[in-house]
């Protein structure tokens, strides 16, 4: 499969200040040299927790921030430095939805307003065929084409999704950038959000990257995984690789700390209770983010930052644990 | 065994603008010695507010309309002022999901803990620094005593929700309610402060009731759960059957909507959407979602029926003989 998507060495500071001046005092490293690419079709989950700088390296890949360093491809096409008419022909073609759907749809504008604008704004029909155009997507997210005039308030958590999927959805695109779409949803929700997503994928041939702290969402939507600490992916693999078979220290004590909705195996489990708390992004650990908290850290990994490995089956991790001698 | 708390028949309604909105229809539910009880639900199925009532801590437009809620022979529901502040913190002690903002922010994290120990105990201010310090090293603070002296903006959310742990258990309740505890931390400190509260429940002796949204948060930390939908209490047993015999059509439809590690088909969804409190349907509130619905269930709320001892069940499907 090609790579739809692909970032070599990626890289986004931001400068942290202070005082009358602004002088910079230092940066946090919200995306710290990440190579990654993610292949036509698939669905990428990228995981993490709060800080790990997975929402921030969504945003940079579709250009919503601009990266400090490194290269984006899209479709083998350096999007890194476009700008104007070129950009924005580009974005067309790679869209987002929002985490909290109360929050990304403008409370003043009718659903034909929010999800017809992109057409008006890329020029893709006449002010009168939007109706149609945003009726007929309507549909495709199952909703009723009679909502087109009604505002958001009048939606529930779900059915407000739908329309922020509807919106991302109407220029056509070939990547979605999916981040956190069913945390703030109730799980009975959550299921036909997932089946939806799930639906569209095939139906148009979309390729996502799912960003969630959620495992059992990002296990039942993704095809690869890549986990991120603080700025870094620290590993990647196949789904049933990564979960089955995890290998950095830090991915093991995440997949032992997720609860699992069955309570025999809640008591039956040997779990890791996790070490410490995730430091300071500010002020983060020399050498292996992870160090501090990690049960098998040696000298090297508190000085030495390590680089994803190959170790076969196409998993690849960061950890010293796994670096030959 | 007797229960520690009892809620018999609470109803609750909202005064509003809009008119009176019921939120609670007769919730009856019991919490033992020594237990964890879930109350589990989405959101708007009042939870949070059958645990405020408890304790009395509800806004003014609600009123409690009927019921009772026994703790310890006596019916908090009619206490004076005086005697359910006396109840609070001392009885019956409660954490909320934002910690931080359950704390007073301008004042130091150690003397939140000796205000609230002084306040209901005759006790000198030094000795319950050193009861403060002792218990928040027990909660599992590192380096107690400069946890002590900062303020509520320095501590991470799980230290936050670690002192609030200790700031709830410092009177020695003999009931603790979570409320989404850990709803707003990261999965791995979850998993701290979950093995935490186990550890305190053993070695304290209290009684928990762990509000959740969150299914497989009540499977890690439950001994019983309750399951609550639109204002009714409609199940509720030891935390093995009701992941393995659910019986209630809507505790069945919310199992089967949680995606399982490995399933790849497509996900089970009830149909229709959990109701508003404006437009509550008569009779069982789950039967226009429901694929079981008969006609009793269109006109009238099905009592609780005993399954077997400790399972029970809000629905008509178990009455047995004519209905």
């Amino acid at each position: 499969m090609s790579d739809l998507v692909r970032t070599e060495d990626l890289k986004k500071y931001f400068p942290v200040t202070k005082g009358l001046f602004s002088k910079v005092v230092g940066y946090v490293k919200a995306v710290d040299r990440v190579t990654l690419s993610i292949k036509k079709g698939e669905t990428f989950g990228l995981v993490g927790e709060s800080g790990s700088g997975k929402t921030t390296f969504g945003r940079t890949i579709l250009r919503l921030i601009e990266p400090t360093s490194g290269r984006i491809y899209f479709e083998n096409t350096d999007i890194t430095n476009l700008k104007g008419k070129a950009l924005r022909s580009i974005r067309r073609k790679m869209q987002i939805v929002f985490q909290d759907p109360y929050a990304s749809l403008h409370p003043r504008k009718k659903v034909k307003d929010i999800v017809g604008e992109p057409l008006i704004v890329h020029n893709i029909c006449k002010k009168n065929e939007v109706e149609n155009y945003v009726k007929d997507i309507l549909v495709k997210v199952g909703l009723d084409p009679k909502d087109i005039y009604k505002y958001p308030h009048e939606f529930s958590g779900g059915q407000r999704q739908r329309i922020a999927i509807a919106r991302a959805l109407i220029l056509n695109p070939s990547f979605i950038v999916l981040d956190e779409p069913t945390s703030s949803l109730d799980v009975s929700v959550q299921a036909r959000i997932l089946n939806l997503l799930n639906l569209l994928k095939k139906k148009f041939g979309l390729t996502y990257l799912l960003i969630t702290h959620d495992i059992a969402v990002v296990d039942y939507m993704s095809d690869r995984i890549g986990v991120m600490y603080l700025g870094r992916i620290i590993e990647i693999a196949d789904k049933r690789e990564l979960l089955n078979n995890p290998l950095h220290p830090y991915t093991k004590m995440l997949l032992s700390s997720v609860p699992v909705p069955d309570p025999k195996i809640a008591k039956s489990r040997k779990r890791m209770i996790p070490m410490g708390e995730i430091p300071s992004p500010l002020n983060p650990p020399p050498g292996c983010h992870f160090h501090p908290r990690c049960p098998y850290a040696m000298d090297i990994c508190k000085r030495k930052v390590p680089h994803l490995i190959n170790v076969g089956n196409l998993h690849e991790v960061a950890c010293w644990l796994y670096e030959k001698k | 065994m007797k229960p520690l708390l009892e809620i018999r028949n609470l109803r609750l309604r909202f005064h509003t603008l809009r008119g009176d909105l019921d939120a609670l229809f007769g919730v009856n539910l019991k919490i033992y010695p020594g237990e964890v009880l879930a109350l589990v639900g989405e959101s708007g199925s009042g939870k949070t507010i059958t645990a405020l009532s408890i304790l009395r801590l509800l806004d003014p437009t609600a009123e409690i309309t009927d019921g009772e809620i026994i703790f310890e022979g006596k019916d908090l529901l009619k206490l004076s002022n005086d005697e359910i502040i006396d109840v609070r913190g001392k009885e019956i002690s409660i954490i909320f999901q934002e910690p931080r903002s359950s704390l007073n922010p301008v004042m130091k994290v150690g003397d939140q803990l000796i205000e609230s120990l002084m306040a209901h105990t005759k006790i000198s201010r030094d000795e319950a620094y050193e009861i403060a310090l002792k218990l928040l090293s027990r909660v599992g603070l590192p380096d107690p005593k400069r946890i002590m002296n900062s303020y509520p903006h320095e501590l991470s959310g799980g230290m936050a929700q670690r002192v609030m742990i200790a700031m709830a258990l410092i009177l020695r309740p003999k009931l603790l309610i979570a409320d989404e505890p850990t709803t707003a931390l990261d999965v791995t400190i979850q998993a701290q402060i979950l093995a935490l509260i186990k550890e305190l429940v053993r070695e304290y002796g209290i009684s928990v009731l762990f509000i959740t949204h969150n299914l497989a948060v009540a499977a890690e930390i439950a001994d019983r759960i309750a399951v609550m939908y639109a204002g009714n209490v409609v199940e509720v047993g030891y935390v093995d059957d009701i992941f393995e015999e659910p019986k209630h059509p809507y505790t069945i439809g919310l199992l089967r909507s949680i995606p399982k590690p490995g399933y790849e088909g497509e996900l089970y969804s009830m149909k229709g959407e959990i109701p508003s409190l404006l437009k509550m349907p008569p009779g069982c509130h789950f039967h226009p979602r429901c694929p079981y619905t008969i006609e009793i269930c269109k006109s009238k709320a099905p009592p609780m029926i005993k399954i077997d001892g400790n399972h029970e069940v809000a629905c008509w499907l178990f009455m047995e003989g004519e209905v």
